[in-house]
């Protein structure tokens, strides 16, 4: 039920964002959704993609550092009080958020959010309980099909 | 009271071994080098074991072409005996240690008797006096007090000299113009870039150095060009001079210019001087530029024969105006070593090698990076993020630009920015890596 996130530094100077993602593009890996951390010298490029170990490897091969991390996809209703009302769940649960973002998909009235957590399979195991939906991997292949 | 800066010059008891006749002072070199060289033998393990490997006794110094056979002694020898493994003193009559920053984290000990420091004194009189400043000067000293010999061995000269000594050492650059404003200060002992940063800075404190009674510096602790000197004299009314000095020799005061400005004269009655070829170690011929290799003559606790400086230089014997018959050093503008010296501190790149290595448990590529602003040396170091440090939490990675930071602040003492770069993005290269990038361009 957990995505593979991949994240990649990014120095602060032309060049260091679009090298990573023309190398992505030539090997006809699409990116499905990022977020890019700032600091005053650097950034790191979190992104998810579908196949994501063809493109950890191209991206070592090709001398960037990568890293893989496992994120949780929140379903959360696209609504005032969507999100807080998640958040609500982890803090009672002591749940740590690391950072999140937003996915560029949406179906229905639900959004959905990724979350990086420090330990994300106690998330999985709130979430649940919680009553919240989860889109894994198989989940987000469905939903990445073209809709007729 | 006479002004510091009479053209005849006041001519300073202490000073009488500067003009001793050349056969004279030959003589005494020999005396002085075969009394030390015995000394050594007896008391420095390290020392009697090399001399008898090359079949050498105390007695097979005739004369002082002979010093020529003897072996060399190197820093790292008093890296691998820290820390008083040199030592020909014992314990009790060390009444002084000093310490420099060695290539690892150890830093190179030095130790002094009592009669040792009253040489380093009288060197450090003599070299005052060389430059005109005398009893009625008042002598502000910026070299820092502490382990590094710098600001201790300016203290005693000076006030052996029977100057106003203001033990002011380092920094806080608003207070030591204040000082040299409200004090009456008549000479100024730092390094010749920390004096360019008080230049600078001197109009937004509301000091104008033409209306002080400053009128000498007395610069060393690092290199620096007749160009930098031409800019000193040029942007403010004193005359600047080289003062030349290492810890392992004795500290500042083992050279120092006389008011001819034209290389410092080596109080060569107490540091005998050679230089020789870098890669053969055979002595250069008379005025052939190469290593500088100094012995002790006088030195009683850490007596050093025939050690290598690493400082690029020529010995000058032509006559000097002043009338000393000491030899003169031209001006050291480079090392032969990678050793890098940044306000005065001695750097090596190891030293940031072995932070980054214990911090980060593997050794990335890296880039050391100086520059000069508003005359003050400033050093970046790049590193190469690796698949081992990396992470996907922008936290974990400022943390660990500070870990590497305050790493390398309490190894070297310098605060040094930490950038760091995308992999495979600095020079890689066959051989010797160029670890360093020096724009600082001391011109």
């Amino acid at each position: 039920m957990k995505l593979k996130q991949l994240s990649l530094f990014v120095e602060n100077k032309p060049g260091s964002l679009s090298g990573p993602c023309r190398a992505l593009a030539a090997a006809g890996v699409n990116l499905v959704t990022f977020s890019i951390a700032d600091s005053q010298e650097f950034g790191i490029f979190r992104f998810i993609v579908r196949e994501w170990e063809k493109a950890l490897d191209l991206l070592e091969k090709g001398g960037w550092v990568a890293k893989v991390t496992d994120v949780v996809a929140v379903e959360v209703p696209d609504q005032p009080g969507g999100l807080a009302g998640i958040l609500e769940i982890l803090e009672k649960a002591g749940l740590n958020v690391e950072y999140m973002y937003a996915f560029t998909l949406k179906r229905n009235d639900k959004g959905v959010l990724v979350f990086r957590f420090d330990d994300p399979d106690a998330a999985l195991r709130v979430l649940r309980a919680g009553g919240i939906s989860v889109v894994g991997s198989a989940e987000l292949e469905v939903r990445l099909r073209p809709s007729r | 009271m006479t002004s510091s800066h009479d053209p005849v010059g006041s001519f300073h008891p202490a000073s009488a071994p500067d003009y001793l006749p050349l056969a004279q002072l030959r003589d005494l070199q020999l005396r002085r080098l075969k009394a030390i060289v015995r000394r050594a033998y007896e008391r420095v393990g390290l020392f009697r074991e090399r001399m008898q490997a090359k079949g050498l006794t105390p007695d097979s110094l005739k004369g002082l072409e002979d010093l020529a056979k003897l072996p060399f002694t190197e820093k790292s020898d008093l890296r691998d005996t820290y820390p008083f493994g040199l030592f020909a003193s014992p314990m009790e009559e060390v009444v002084r240690l000093h310490a420099s920053s060695g290539t690892t984290g150890k830093p190179i000990v030095v130790a002094y008797t009592r009669e040792d420091l009253d040489v380093w004194s009288s060197v450090m009189v003599r070299s005052f006096a060389a430059c005109g400043l005398h009893q009625g000067d008042v002598i502000q000293n910026a070299y820092g007090y502490g382990l590094f010999t710098g600001g201790l061995g300016a203290h005693y000269g000076a006030e052996a000299l029977g100057a106003t000594v203001i033990p002011i050492s380092g920094g806080n650059t608003q207070r030591q113009l204040m000082v040299m404003q409200d004090f009456g200060v008549t000479a100024l002992c730092c390094t010749p870039s920390y004096f360019l940063h008080l230049l600078d800075r001197a109009e937004e404190f509301g000091v104008d150095f033409r209306k002080l009674r400053l009128r000498v510096g007395v610069f060393g602790a690092e290199p620096w060009t007749e160009a930098m000197r031409r800019r000193i004299q040029a942007d403010s009314p004193i005359k600047a001079y080289d003062i030349y000095g290492l810890s392992e020799i004795i500290g500042p005061g083992v050279a120092m210019e006389c008011r001819c400005q034209s290389g410092p004269h080596i109080f060569e009655d107490h540091f005998y001087p050679e230089i020789i070829h870098l890669k053969t170690g055979q002595p250069c011929a008379p005025g052939e530029e190469g290593e500088l290799v100094l012995t002790t003559l006088s030195k009683n606790a850490m007596p050093m024969i025939r050690y290598r400086t690493h400082d690029i230089t020529a010995l000058a014997d032509d006559p000097c105006p002043c009338g000393r018959t000491l030899r003169r050093i031209v001006r050291i503008a480079r090392r032969s070593d990678d050793m890098i010296i940044l306000r005065g501190v001695n750097v090596y790149p190891s030293q940031i090698e072995g932070v980054l290595l214990a911090v980060e448990g593997t050794l990335p590529h890296y880039q050391i990076i100086l520059t000069r602003k508003q005359d003050l040396d400033e050093m970046e170091v790049e590193v190469e993020v690796t698949p081992e440090v990396f992470s996907d939490k922008v936290g974990a990675m400022e943390q660990l630009q500070k870990r590497i930071g305050s790493a390398l602040e309490s190894t070297i003492g310098i605060r040094a920015t930490i950038r760091l770069v995308q992999p495979r993005t600095l020079q890689r290269s066959e051989g010797k890596a160029k670890r360093v990038i020096d724009r600082r361009n001391l011109q």
